[in-house]
């Protein structure tokens, strides 16, 4: 699939913002003043930020609103009232912290069920695609859930929590990655069954129907970059978990949660850049292409 | 409502034979023509390096090499099979994306389609191209503005691409009706679903190529080359032979 940067921003720092506005959201920290108005509005930039970067990948971003229509069966509508419901939610808790009005926690707590409620309906946008083999397993909410662990720990600075984080996102890259590469494979799809001319023999592609690539070759045939797959994934679970990691173990101080937080983000870019690179759409079949 | 209906009261849809299709292209630019002129169809950069277009339905060449003999060709349209589980449909956030109760016609409402191209990913059969320019999501509708309009001679009521085929290789008709042209070919033929696992139910069917009688070990120009000498030349091969 085409790894369009647009998608790539939005999922990973919405991911992560989702993730610290939820540990706000249950005390973890608690800031008051300033500080709270610096953590909230951290939190808050990057979901919006990331929100409105989605819709730059849009045709016709100016009917937006309609995608609230369909919740009930579309997971990308889900996403969109998920997303806003939680913002809501959160508002009054942000403002409480900031000037100290005493509102009662459990309005933080039922933003944090709903932060993770978002991000579980974002990843169930991949998940949910049978086209997709390598997106069609449970590891892609585990991904989208560890990502949001590990990025919203080490943006609010809960070591500890951020440690288990890395260590869980390390593993379901891993899974993702062990179990993926397998999944074409077991969708037991071919240009033989895309076709039905399995049934009389072995099939190749013998002419394109087209001379130049259409938008489904472009959209969903990417190839180009996957040759360097193997070393992005090193520098994907390096960045994202393993130096983190290392990093947590370290004396806490503000600046080295900076620097973790830069290190963390760029490895959830690269990681959430092979997501789609490397995920092969069933449509590919018809031109001899993966 | 991008909820898909339980029943349809027809299934309108195609079947494609693959016997007699030759690959000439000629409902590829039926498709066009027709859809240019009613929806809209954008091309980018039509007669530059690199043109590109959306179009509804492509026809694609395979390569196959029974066990036994030679080789064949086949020609393989490919357009929307109108789906009766359409995974295209309930993914829509908008509602743009719909199935009709009255025929099974999967259709988008452009006007509320927000471009998102998710329904693109979710059909396996490539059936979706966004249209660059209007930045919505196009797909074949059946012709449904043909094969209702009265405005057009009764024997144009059909989709372009059926209308157009030189070798009938397309043939439109409603398979919920057992006694219909398409349902009788599906049976006498053995009419097939492309990728069946994964349960979308397609509507369109494809027709196999027919068995070859008789295995094809040489050229079809064999007979033709192989001439038999006369006069001298006769007395030549054969004394040549003999020798
Ligand atoms: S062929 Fe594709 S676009 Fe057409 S109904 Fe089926 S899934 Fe939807
Ligand atoms: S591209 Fe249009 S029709 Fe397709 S899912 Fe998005 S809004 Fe619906
Ligand atoms: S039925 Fe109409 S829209 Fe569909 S492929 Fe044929 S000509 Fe194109």
């Amino acid at each position: 699939m085409h790894p369009a940067a647009s998608v790539i921003a939005f999922t990973v720092l919405s991911g992560m913002g989702f993730g610290l506005l939820a540990f706000l959201g249950l005390g973890l920290p608690a800031p008051e003043g300033w500080m709270a108005f610096f953590h909230w509005g951290l939190g808050y930039a990057l979901a919006v930020g990331g929100l409105s970067a989605s819709t730059l990948h849009l045709g016709n971003p100016q009917r937006a609103l309609k995608a609230f229509s369909q919740w009930q069966t579309s997971w990308l509508s889900r996403e969109a009232w998920a997303a806003v419901a939680t913002l809501l939610v959160f508002a009054p808790m942000a403002l409480s912290d900031i000037f100290g009005l005493g509102l009662p926690r459990l309005i933080g707590q039922l933003g944090a069920v709903l932060a993770v409620l978002t991000v579980f309906t974002t990843s169930m946008i991949y998940a949910q695609l049978k086209t997709v083999p390598r997106w069609n397993t449970p590891i892609t909410q585990g991904l989208f859930f560890s990502f949001m662990l590990a990025g919203g720990s080490i943006l609010s600075g809960n070591g500890k929590i951020a440690l288990i984080g890395c260590a869980l996102t390390a593993a379901a890259l891993l899974a993702a990655f062990a179990i993926g590469d397998k999944a074409f494979g077991k969708a037991a799809q071919t240009i033989g069954t895309a076709t039905g001319l399995n049934r009389i023999g072995a099939v190749k592609v013998f002419e394109q129907p087209h001379t130049s690539p259409n938008y489904l070759m472009r959209e969903m045939i990417h190839i180009v970059a996957r040759k360097h797959a193997d070393k992005l994934r090193l520098i994907a679970l390096g960045f994202s978990c393993v130096l983190p990691f290392l990093l947590l173990l370290l004396p806490a101080s503000p600046a080295l949660y900076a620097v973790t937080a830069t290190i963390h983000v760029i490895g959830a870019l690269t990681a959430r850049w092979l997501f789609f690179a490397e995920a092969e759409h069933v449509v590919g079949l018809y031109y001899g292409q993966r | 409502m991008t909820a898909l209906p339980t029943h349809t009261e027809k299934k309108l849809g195609l079947v494609i034979d693959l016997d007699t299709c030759v690959g000439c292209q000629a409902c590829v630019t039926a498709c066009k023509g027709w859809n240019d002129q009613g929806q809209g169809l954008s091309d980018q950069n039509p007669y530059g390096a690199d043109p590109s277009g959306a179009f509804l339905n492509r026809v694609h060449t395979y390569q196959v090499q029974p066990e036994e003999g030679s080789a064949q060709i086949i020609a393989f349209p490919r357009s929307c099979l109108h789906c009766e589980d359409a995974p295209c449909v309930p993914v829509c956030p908008t509602g743009a994306s719909y199935k009709r109760v009255e025929d099974g016609i999967v259709l988008v409402n452009e006007d509320a389609c927000i471009g998102c191209g998710l329904c693109a990913w979710a059909c396996p059969y490539g059936a979706r191209e966004m249209d660059q320019a209007a930045g919505v999501m196009k797909k074949c509708t059946l012709c449904v503005d043909r094969i209702y309009n009265e405005n057009l001679p009764e024997e144009d009521r059909e989709p372009a691409c059926v209308r157009t085929c030189p070798t009938s290789a397309r043939h439109f008709g409603d398979f919920a009706d057992p006694d219909s042209k398409v349902s009788k070919l599906v049976a006498e033929r053995g009419g097939y679903d492309l990728m069946p696992d994964l349960k979308t139910k397609p509507t369109n069917k494809y027709l196999p190529p027919r068995k070859k009688d008789r295995p094809q070990e040489a050229s079809l120009l064999a007979p033709l080359l192989d001439i038999k000498a006369t006069g001298f030349a006769g007395w030549l091969d054969k004394v040549l032979g003999k020798i």
